[in-house]
């Protein structure tokens, strides 16, 4: 028999049902639900008279509406909402992480914090991010609110079974460099459909070197190249970071679970439906010039000439996008000045994130053109933040330090860009109006969004740390 | 669901790659708890300008395709975001096919969840078709799902790769979660199975 990898062993332990010509049926080990997703398909439980099948194995947030400031909700629509989801999860018996409860946040920050994130699970949620949780060496992945209300009805799925592709980072990543630079160079180099169709497994020395919260980081923006799920096999970077959370397994049970963890690696000899190479070594800072984020490119670049493009239709969106984002062609990427800095997201809101972009902030200020907002993933990694200190460093050099949720990432909540705006963001879409109508998006790491609001423009970070800090 | 085997109507061209579903349906219309009345909002950002008046340049907001059942799209249509409101924004805005040379993996789902009809064709196919559309007058395409081919008024046919159980339940508007629970002793078995964890 051929070896497995990671996807394979994951998938076939959860196969319901089988048949040949029809989708696999597969089991749902988590099912997560926020505000957005998940209305309708409330609805359409109580219209058909059904019911939650597993309650014990859903968990419900709000994050994508709330406002990061303190007060009441004060958009009516952001209100029925969010009080929609409260009486969905009282009347169907679902544990929800309410704002204002601690341990509300943005879906993909509490499921791992709260170690209901695991190696070998099936996770789903009504978000495309759901991809984060695959840094566990879980099959995660993003369905829509029907499929919701199907996983609520049934705890399954009907899947048909994807390619897999093996994605290896090879090189060492240069210091000051980030997983956000790994994944955003990767996406730079496969383009935003690269892996459609393909549920991604990550490898290679530098994804080992990274931690837990770097993994989440390039799991996260698996989607934004196409591919619906991205794994990372679990080692003990992954154990470490899940012993002790408060729903992962206590004593006997731990050692029973991380046995089993680790025989889910890929084979050496798995096989995979498709391989990239991706070489981070001479990899710099990379920042997004255009509306998808796949339009990448160093910091220490220029704006590219979509005339130079090989294919017609790059051609044309290319120059689309450069007119939305009012650049020109061979500008300077550090000439382009911002409006705006917003560090938080499902991608980059964890506390090593905070420290990170907290480190070159200290002892400096914002520029004075530049509005900086720091947004923490989740109640928790506010709090945390705080106790060390990380929010007066924001808040002495100039930032706002707001309450946990989605924010900015897409302005559903009161924190959008006005048109016109430039926003240096942290998040993982630069899609045109994603963070307000007009507003344009550069896609960057934690510690670029904070250089560049010392700056009011961009900057190489790795130029800025060589700097002595100011007494 | 209701059932659809054949949609007979006016093609829309959009011959723009990796439109996303933040386009299709912008976050401002994600705040309502209803399923439908979602079409008034499809495109609205590239429809509409500041004031609210339609933008004359915008593919769909020419006259020949107004009443468009047929949208013929570039490449990696429907990206981004897991919003089903995308592909209820396009069937209420009166689109029952999507025809482009690739989708996004959870649009695609969430659209054959709905009861559309998602075709893939090559590039060069779908690039063809959009030629083929009379772009003064308009033209109608011919989308058969039980022949699995999309025809031109000119007489010629496209045919199409489709998933067969996804065309079974289409032609037969199933609903998914119940075809599942006819499977519901599989489930409890699995469940009995599980491994404690």
């Amino acid at each position: 028999m051929p070896g497995q990898s990671l996807f394979d062993k994951v998938w076939e332990r959860h196969i319901v049902r089988d048949e040949p010509g029809e989708p696999t049926l597969l089991y749902i080990d988590l099912h997560l639900v926020h505000e957005v997703t998940s209305p309708q398909a409330f609805e359409g439980l109580r219209l058909a008279g059904r019911g939650v099948r597993r309650p014990d194995l859903t968990v419900a947030t709000m994050d994508h509406n709330v406002p990061t400031l303190p007060g009441p909700v004060t958009d009516q629509m952001a209100k029925a909402q969010l009080d929609a989801l409260r009486a969905n999860c009282e009347e169907f018996g679902v544990e929800l992480h309410a704002t204002g409860s601690g341990s509300e946040g943005i879906v993909h920050v509490i499921g791992p914090e709260l170690g209901l994130t695991q190696p070998g699970k099936t996770i789903v949620c009504g978000d495309s991010h759901t991809s984060t949780h695959g840094a566990f060496g879980a099959l995660a992945f993003g369905i829509g609110t029907s499929e919701v209300e199907h996983v609520l009805a049934t705890q399954t799925l009907n899947q048909r079974r994807p390619k897999t592709m093996l994605l290896e980072f090879v090189g060492a990543l240069p210091p000051g460099l980030t997983a956000k630079d790994m994944i955003l160079g990767a996406i730079g180099q496969v383009g935003v459909a690269g892996g459609v169709g393909y549920v991604v497994e990550y490898a290679g020395e530098a994804i080992r070197e990274l931690s837990m919260e770097q993994r989440m980081t390039i799991c996260n923006m698996t989607i934004e190249w196409g591919a619906r799920a991205g794994m990372i096999a679990p080692d003990e970077t992954t154990f470490a970071y899940l012993e002790g959370r408060p729903n992962a397994p206590r004593g006997e049970a731990w050692e029973r679970a991380v046995a089993d963890w680790r025989s889910l690696g890929s084979d050496p000899d798995a096989t995979y439906d498709a391989h990239v190479v991706v070489d981070v070594a001479e990899l710099a800072p990379q920042v997004t010039w255009g509306t998808n984020p796949g339009m990448v490119v160093p910091v220490t670049g220029t704006v590219p000439d979509p005339g130079s493009f090989s294919d017609p239709d790059d051609r044309v969106a290319g120059a689309r996008a450069l007119e939305y984002m009012e650049l020109r062609p061979g500008q300077a990427i550090e000439e382009i000045r911002i409006d705006r800095v917003f560090i938080g997201s499902c991608t980059n809101s964890r506390l090593e994130d905070l420290r990170a972009a907290a480190e070159i902030v200290r002892g400096r200020t914002v520029d004075p053109r530049v509005t900086a907002l720091v947004v923490p993933g989740s109640a928790h990694v506010r709090r945390q933040a705080q106790a060390e200190g990380l929010d007066q460093i924001f808040l002495d050099a100039g930032f706002e330090w707001r309450l946990a949720g989605c924010s900015m990432c897409l302005g559903m909540n009161p924190d959008v860009l006005a048109p016109g705006e430039r926003c240096a963001s942290t998040s993982n879409r630069n899609f045109e109006g994603r963070q307000g109508r007009g507003g344009r998006t550069h896609l960057v790491s934690p510690q670029m969004a904070a250089a560049a609001a010392l700056h009011g423009h961009f900057v190489d970070v790795r130029s800025l740390a060589a700097e002595a800090v100011p007494a | 669901m209701k059932p659809i085997e054949r949609v007979e109507g006016r093609a829309a061209v959009l011959d723009r790659p990796d439109v996303d579903t933040d386009q299709i349906i912008p976050k401002q219309f994600l705040k309502r708890i209803e399923r439908t009345g979602y079409g008034q909002y499809a495109f609205f950002d590239w429809r509409f300008d500041d004031d609210g008046n339609e933008r004359p340049g915008f593919e769909l907001n020419q006259p020949q395709f107004a009443d468009a059942k047929i949208l013929l799209a570039g490449r990696n249509f429907g990206c981004g975001s897991s919003r089903e409101h995308a592909a209820w924004a396009l069937q209420d805005y009166g689109l029952d096919v999507v025809i482009a040379p690739s989708f996004g993996d959870i649009f695609r789902s969430n659209a054959a969840q709905v009861g559309m009809v998602i075709v893939e064709l090559p590039e060069e196919q779908v690039k063809e078709l959009m030629e083929s559309v009379d772009l003064d007058r308009g033209s109608d395409l011919v989308v058969d799902l039980e022949a699995l081919t999309v025809s031109t008024p000119s007489g010629k046919v496209f045919p199409f790769a489709f998933d067969e159980s996804a065309r079974y339940r289409l032609i037969n508007g199933l609903d998914d979660i119940g075809l599942t629970l006819q499977h519901e002793d599989a489930i409890t078995a699995y469940e009995a199975a599980m491994p404690p964890s």
